[in-house]
């Protein structure tokens, strides 16, 4: 039985020029870890909303463990734990304090559950008479994370919990959350870093509402596994320019030292591109075909939507 | 001779019992971009916000665009241009009105901020979207703007906090291409980020660790002395070792 | 399909300890916040003060000036008496009535005490006599005040004549001040100040201790959770009841020790009356909440939709029975009237609750309309 059932939900906010969602479908197995991916704006944030009962849907249906969420909304309240996108925790009252109210709020005591948290918690034992407005912002984070945890939910909702944080921070969530996977827990989750889709059993990758791809991350490279080349040299820059001049480019972007380029069918593959590159004195210029990454995939799958 | 447009030596700033930065030496050259790296409350904020004329040094000098940020910031100010990914822009006033208020701001003359607002926005190709209020706009258009924004003036160095947070793949590249124009231009661009791919694009970049250099370089230099194949294995290294927590 | 059953609930921990934990937090986030803090007990302190001592209608060394056209022992045993008082001074002779515009044009004096030339051989040989006092009513109120004032001290003059039989009976002013015989008006404003007071923090520090956790997501949160948002909202009302318990003791603490209100008042009932008003404005605060998304919006609803009214229609300011009838009519809606109605009542008149039975029917009934749209507004999402 699938985790979160999402049918055909429809969202448009009042005074929006356009819709917060169209016709999203999906289903969360239990015990995976699901990444909404996709930049701000896209309806992630919506998306969530309406999963944790905070907002109603226009159109569609969805459920959560069974559970209708609109008419069950008291009963998935129970059972889930969520996460809001910004920092939602009292920033007046100290990290054991925050703890503790939050146990009580779910019906629980932080004695009764440590187990469940304790693998993160101990991390921040150290500072918990520390005021939570004066943690960094990956402490405060993993603050979050075990209030979000302690009534031991079935579902775990997490909005952009890795936002605004620094890679390392990133990296140690995203171990957090591979051990709770292991515990049980379904995770759904959301973020605009398009790296962390590695760390997903599967993502749906959304833009302006929509759910343009859903699969395993190999998956969703194998399937749009469009010739890509990296294209290295020494001025990257007017390289770039170059390239995108080039007759035969469909695209070309920037990824760190080197750029990735997506040539059209027809335009005599990368022997010609390189050929081109050298008659413009780009003599360092070199060129490798490379397996697409997240990224390559997204913006393969936007240029098909923007031609 | 290289043009420094940023130094700082020795440069410390303390809160209390508290330092936030320990004695940093760093040199940007005209033109560079520079990438400012660090884990959260590394303190690379207090150190940008000296090298703005927002904070004082506790210690050690800093000198931007030839100008001491302890004594004479308003120079500083008047030649540098800031974006941060809270830095927006007038959400009620249109594309057009923002950036003749910003020109204005920065003491342009009526005639070059009539000139600069069309060439803005030709350049980011707005010219159908001149008079829609930015508040109407997509984050990526607004981050564009903002960075045109900053920038208006001609400044000597632009600090850009975070730019491009929260954005796809394709506008976060657009913006980069913006950043690769104004550094072929001449202009200094000292920018923080939290994509390490973007590390990547700079000419040198800078790691922050525990409110000190931790390690400065060209990307493959750093790769190369770290025998690993990313800027992001580098300051992950570095940063487990950090020891502190605080913001 | 099977669903999860809810079990959260059944983990031992009753809404009961929910409501503690929820009333300990919200405690600690009025001790912490200093600023808040110093709002809740400074405000009735300030206010008390600035309306008992700076505020107050009382006249005091008003500046006067004496038009006198032949001087003679009555005249002058008159214009003495009148420097003498308290809340005279005198402020020079004037030769003519030109010269009194001029003198209150300056400013440097607002009654003038006109005798007539006869003034001594009317007195003495009719048995009456005229003066006239001219008041700067520029300002209407003090203007009164001032020459009730002075007619007084004339009567009270006249009265000691006849006394003393230098002339047949004098005419006496009458001028009888009813509650306040001193005519001694700080503490006239306790029941003003503190319908004010109790109106605004009560209504203010609710509706936006309940925004903020809104604004900052606490809230979506809190909504998340099996909670009953029944504690929410009664654990947000409980500490800022107490708060505004205290502020009532520390305005009777002020009242009576430093304004010298008069003794002899029902405190219990008082208290009881305030408690119920304190509950009409945290309903109000809670409608408030229900209905905003902005700390800054909820503190402009308060200041400016409460505070306002409040002042305008509680016949605290401006007497209400002066006002045209759309603005009387409205008047009956607005609470502070009624509670402003209670407080002067047993405060000042020491009334009894026979007397203040209707009042508190109305307040008690517009309080349960207030939980009604506060239970009806209550969003259980975003």
């Amino acid at each position: 039985m699938s985790a979160v059932v999402v049918d055909g939900l429809g969202k448009a906010y009042p005074r929006a020029s356009s819709k917060a969602l169209t016709d999203v479908s999906f289903a969360v197995d239990r015990g995976e870890i699901f990444g909404l991916i996709g930049p701000d704006g896209a309806g992630k944030t919506t998306l969530i909303r309406i999963l944790t009962t905070l907002l109603l849907a226009d159109q569609g249906t969805a459920s959560v463990l069974g559970h209708d969420v609109v008419r069950d909304f008291r009963a998935i309240r129970a059972l889930v734990g969520y996460m809001p996108g910004r920092f939602s925790l009292y920033q007046d009252l100290s990290v054991a304090e925050n703890l503790a109210f939050f146990a009580t709020v779910f019906g629980t005591t932080v004695e009764a559950n440590y187990h469940l948290v304790a693998d993160i918690y101990s991390q921040l034992e150290p500072f918990k008479t520390r005021l939570a407005g004066k943690l960094s912002g990956g402490m405060k984070q993993k603050l979050a994370l075990c209030c979000a945890l302690i009534h031991a939910p079935k579902v775990l909702f997490l909005d952009e919990p890795t936002t605004g944080v620094d890679p390392v921070s990133r990296k140690d969530f995203w171990g957090m959350l591979g051990r709770l996977r292991e515990g049980g827990i379904t995770i759904l989750v959301s973020t605009p870093y398009m790296d962390e889709a590695a760390r997903c059993d599967r993502i749906a990758l959304v833009q302006k509402g929509q759910i343009i791809a859903l699969d395993s991350l190999a998956g969703l490279v194998e399937s749009h596994a469009t010739e890509t080349y990296a294209v290295s040299g020494e001025r990257l820059f007017p390289i770039l320019n170059d390239l995108r001049a080039y007759a035969g480019t469909r695209y070309c972007f920037a990824f760190g030292r080197e750029h990735h380029l997506v040539l059209k069918p027809d335009a005599g593959g990368p022997e010609a591109a390189l050929a081109y590159l050298r008659g413009l004195g780009h003599q360092t210029a070199s060129i490798r075909a490379i397996r697409p990454n997240v990224e390559d995939v997204f913006i393969d799958l936007i240029h098909e939507q923007g031609q | 001779m290289t043009e420094w447009v940023i130094e700082a030596e020795n440069l410390t700033r303390r809160f209390g019992a508290f330092t936030a930065v320990d004695a940093i030496n760093l040199k940007v050259a005209a033109g560079e971009i520079f990438g400012f790296l660090g884990a959260n409350g590394a303190g690379k904020t207090t150190a940008m916000r000296i090298f703005c004329g927002l904070l004082e040094p506790s210690s050690g000098r800093a000198t931007v665009a030839g100008f001491d940020a302890m004594t004479q910031s308003e120079q500083i100010k008047q030649r540098i241009g800031y974006m941060s990914q809270k830095f927006s822009l007038y959400g009620k006033l249109t594309v057009k009105q923002n950036i003749r208020f910003f020109a204005g701001i920065y003491g342009l003359s009526r005639r070059e901020v009539k000139q600069k607002t069309g060439e803005i926005v030709e350049r980011l190709g707005l010219t159908t979207a001149a008079d829609t209020l930015v508040d109407e706009l997509p984050l990526g258009w607004k981050q564009r703007i903002s960075f045109a924004v900053a920038t208006v003036h001609q400044p000597k160095v632009v600090f850009l906090d975070e730019p491009t947070g929260g954005v796809d793949p394709i506008v976060r590249r657009q913006f980069w291409d913006m950043i690769f124009e104004a550094s072929s231009r001449g202009v200094t661009v000292f920018v923080t980020t939290h994509y390490m791919d973007e590390a990547e694009y700079c000419d040198r970049v800078s790691i922050m660790v525990d409110g000190a250099v931790a390690a400065m370089g060209k990307p493959a230099e750093l790769c190369a002395e770290y025998g690993v194949a990313s800027v992001e294995e580098v300051f992950v290294a570095l940063a487990r070792k950090a020891t502190r927590h605080g913001d | 399909m099977a669903t999860e059953a809810p079990l959260a609930v059944a983990r031992g921990v009753s809404g009961l300890s929910m409501f503690a934990a929820f009333v300990l937090k919200e405690a600690k986030h009025v001790l912490r916040d200093r600023r808040s803090l110093l709002i809740l007990l400074g405000l009735p302190i300030v206010m008390m003060t600035l309306f008992g001592f700076a505020l107050s209608n009382e006249v005091k060394n008003t500046n006067f000036v004496v038009l006198d056209r032949a001087p003679d022992a009555s005249t002058l045993g008159l214009t003495g008496r009148i420097s003498e008082s308290n809340y005279f001074t005198f402020a020079g002779r004037v030769q003519s009535e030109a010269e009194i515009n001029d003198r209150f044009r300056r400013g440097d004096a607002r009654l003038a005490v006109v005798f007539p030339a006869d003034f001594e051989h009317d007195l003495r040989h009719l048995g009456h006599a005229q003066i006239r006092l001219v008041a700067d009513a520029s300002d209407p109120n003090t203007a009164s005040t001032v020459s009730n004032y002075a007619a007084a001290i004339v009567a009270q003059y006249q009265a000691e004549l006849a006394e003393g039989s230098v002339g047949p009976g004098a005419i006496a002013v009458e001028t009888r001040m009813l509650y306040n015989p001193q005519l001694k008006s700080s503490y006239m404003f306790v029941p003003g100040v503190m319908t004010l007071i109790l109106m605004l923090l009560g209504a203010m520090m609710t509706s936006v201790s309940i925004v903020r956790e809104k604004e900052r997501g606490t809230m979506e949160v809190l909504l998340v959770s099996p909670m009953n948002p029944l504690i929410l909202i009664i654990g947000k009302a409980v500490p800022y009841l107490v708060l505004c318990l205290i502020d009532v003791l520390i305005i009777l603490l002020l009242s009576y020790g430093l304004l010298d209100l008069p003794g002899g008042a029902n405190l219990p009932l008082l208290i009881a009356e305030s408690l119920l008003f304190i509950l009409t404005t945290l309903t109000l605060g809670l409608v408030i909440s229900n209905l905003v998304q902005q700390q800054q919006t909820a503190m402009f609803v308060s200041l400016v939709g409460l505070l306002m009214p409040s002042l305008v229609f509680s016949g605290f300011m401006f007497p209400i029975e002066n006002m045209p009838l759309p603005l009387r009519v409205i008047s009956h809606l607005v609470p502070t009237r009624w509670f402003y109605l209670i407080a002067s009542n047993v405060m000042i008149k020491h009334l009894g609750f026979a007397a203040v039975i209707q009042p508190t029917l109305i307040l008690a009934g517009m309080t349960l309309v207030l939980l009604f749209i506060a239970w009806r507004t209550f969003k259980q999402r975003l």
